[in-house]
């Protein structure tokens, strides 16, 4: 994969400090999981952690937590849901597939307006996370927002103020920027969401169609 | 009861608790760890224990939660450290780091009853690549160090990395506790992660 957008590191590192939303930490584990620099990155950021944990003030650990532990080392952990076969090369990325399962495909769109589907994964918090399928030479609405957006792209491309946008590519915005992401791929466009507050849309129409579109 | 391994005894364990801790420096936990997901000897899990437990635990009480569900995380903690120990890549990162983002999750996955999501595990093992690490023996120091370097750093980094790694605030909370732009949050993460990782001697270009 050719990734030329990355996370912020700012992002990154609240993402290994446990800090961010659910919705964002999903998002962010999704490109990490595709980007080997990302990954460096945050495994830079993770010794941070370490260092942290290894400086801590001690809190006592009696004997008896440590019994409880060795007995329970040949319990076999409680089977939980079989994870979905994940393939490592598939555009779904390993951390989205426990929700979706390996296809993109199989997504139980829902359709807002002509040309544009979402699928919103379930309760991830504040904000919104969501599956978005844009169609060909449709755009966005141009819209800013209060808190934080990231974008995963997953397949197809878009293209906005920052630059182009093709599938492993992370969209990391701050609330200084506005912008209107169009469509430019032959096929639709699908991307991972996740917003931190509602978008706020900079235009009368962004307002009036705000409730139409969603978001 | 002769040929079990100490773990398996009640009263061994507890008089092991004298002669099996080498508490002192030196102790190459990333190397110890490493061996567990190859041996699972139960010799090596119960130093590492005495040694990670407790800093689980400090780690865990730091983010406000109680005693006993201090204890209950960091059993879990070690738990998982004991399933997962044969995913565990040494050359990627100290058995610290490694334990940290178990701890993390598992304190956030309880929080938030809800999974905290992981770009997968299996990347540790599965990757190839250049070693991040420096040598095994210097873990500590870098630890050291690291924690040095946030003493040093102006007080209002050193807040937002606390704000992040211990109160588990978003960029957007901190900003508005602190009440400044999301932007000026931002920034202070930036410079203080760049100065960490100078101290943690990875050699990045941004
Ligand atoms: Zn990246």
């Amino acid at each position: 994969m050719n990734i030329k957008h990355h996370l912020d590191e700012a992002t990154l590192f609240s993402y290994v400090a446990g800090a961010l939303g659910q919705g964002t930490a999903l998002v962010v584990a999704c490109h990490v999981s595709q980007c080997e620099y990302c990954r460096d990155r945050a495994r830079q950021l993770e010794a941070i952690g370490g260092a942290l944990l290894e400086n801590n003030s001690l809190s006592p650990v009696s004997d008896n937590a440590l019994l409880q532990v060795l007995e329970r080392l040949d319990v076999r952990p409680q089977a939980t849901a079989a994870a979905p076969a994940h393939a490592a090369d598939s555009e779904v990325p390993g951390p989205l597939a426990s929700y979706i399962g390996d296809s993109l495909d199989e997504v139980a769109w829902k359709r807002l307006v002509a040309g544009v589907w979402v699928y919103d994964l379930p309760a991830q918090g504040k904000g919104l996370t969501r599956l978005l399928r844009v169609a060909p030479g449709k755009a966005a609405l141009p819209h800013s927002h209060r808190g934080s957006e990231l974008t995963q792209l997953l397949r197809g491309s878009f293209i906005d103020e920052v630059g182009r946008f093709c599938p492993g590519d992370v969209a990391d915005l701050d609330d200084r920027i506005t912008h209107q992401p169009l469509v430019d791929s032959e096929h639709d466009c699908i991307c991972l969401i996740a917003t931190e507050f509602p978008l706020r849309y900079t235009t009368l129409l962004g307002k009036l169609a705000q409730p139409l579109f969603g978001f | 009861m002769q040929d079990k391994p100490p773990g398996d005894n009640v009263d061994n364990v507890v008089a092991m608790k004298v002669e099996a801790t080498p508490e002192a420096q030196g102790n190459d936990w990333s190397a110890m760890l490493a061996e567990l997901g190859q041996s699972r000897d139960r010799q090596l899990f119960i130093q590492l224990f005495r040694h990670f437990a407790p800093r689980i635990k400090g780690y865990i009480i730091r983010l406000g939660l109680t005693e006993a569900t201090a204890e209950e995380l960091t059993q879990e903690t070690m738990l998982s450290l004991w399933r997962k120990a044969h995913l565990y890549n040494r050359d990627k990162a100290a058995a610290s780091t490694w334990i940290y983002t178990l701890a993390r999750n598992q304190s956030i996955d309880w929080m938030r009853k809800q999974k905290y999501p992981e770009y997968d595990l299996e990347s540790w093992h599965r990757d190839e690549g250049e070693p991040l690490q420096e040598s095994e023996a210097e873990q500590s120091i870098v630890s050291d160090r690291v924690a040095l370097a946030i003493h040093q750093l102006p007080d209002n980094q050193a807040q937002v990395i606390y704000m992040s790694f211990y109160e588990g605030r978003t960029h957007s909370e901190i900003a508005e506790r602190l009440s400044i732009p999301l932007g000026s949050v931002k920034s202070r993460i930036r410079l203080a992660a760049e100065k960490l990782k100078l101290v943690l001697g990875g050699d990045y270009e941004y």
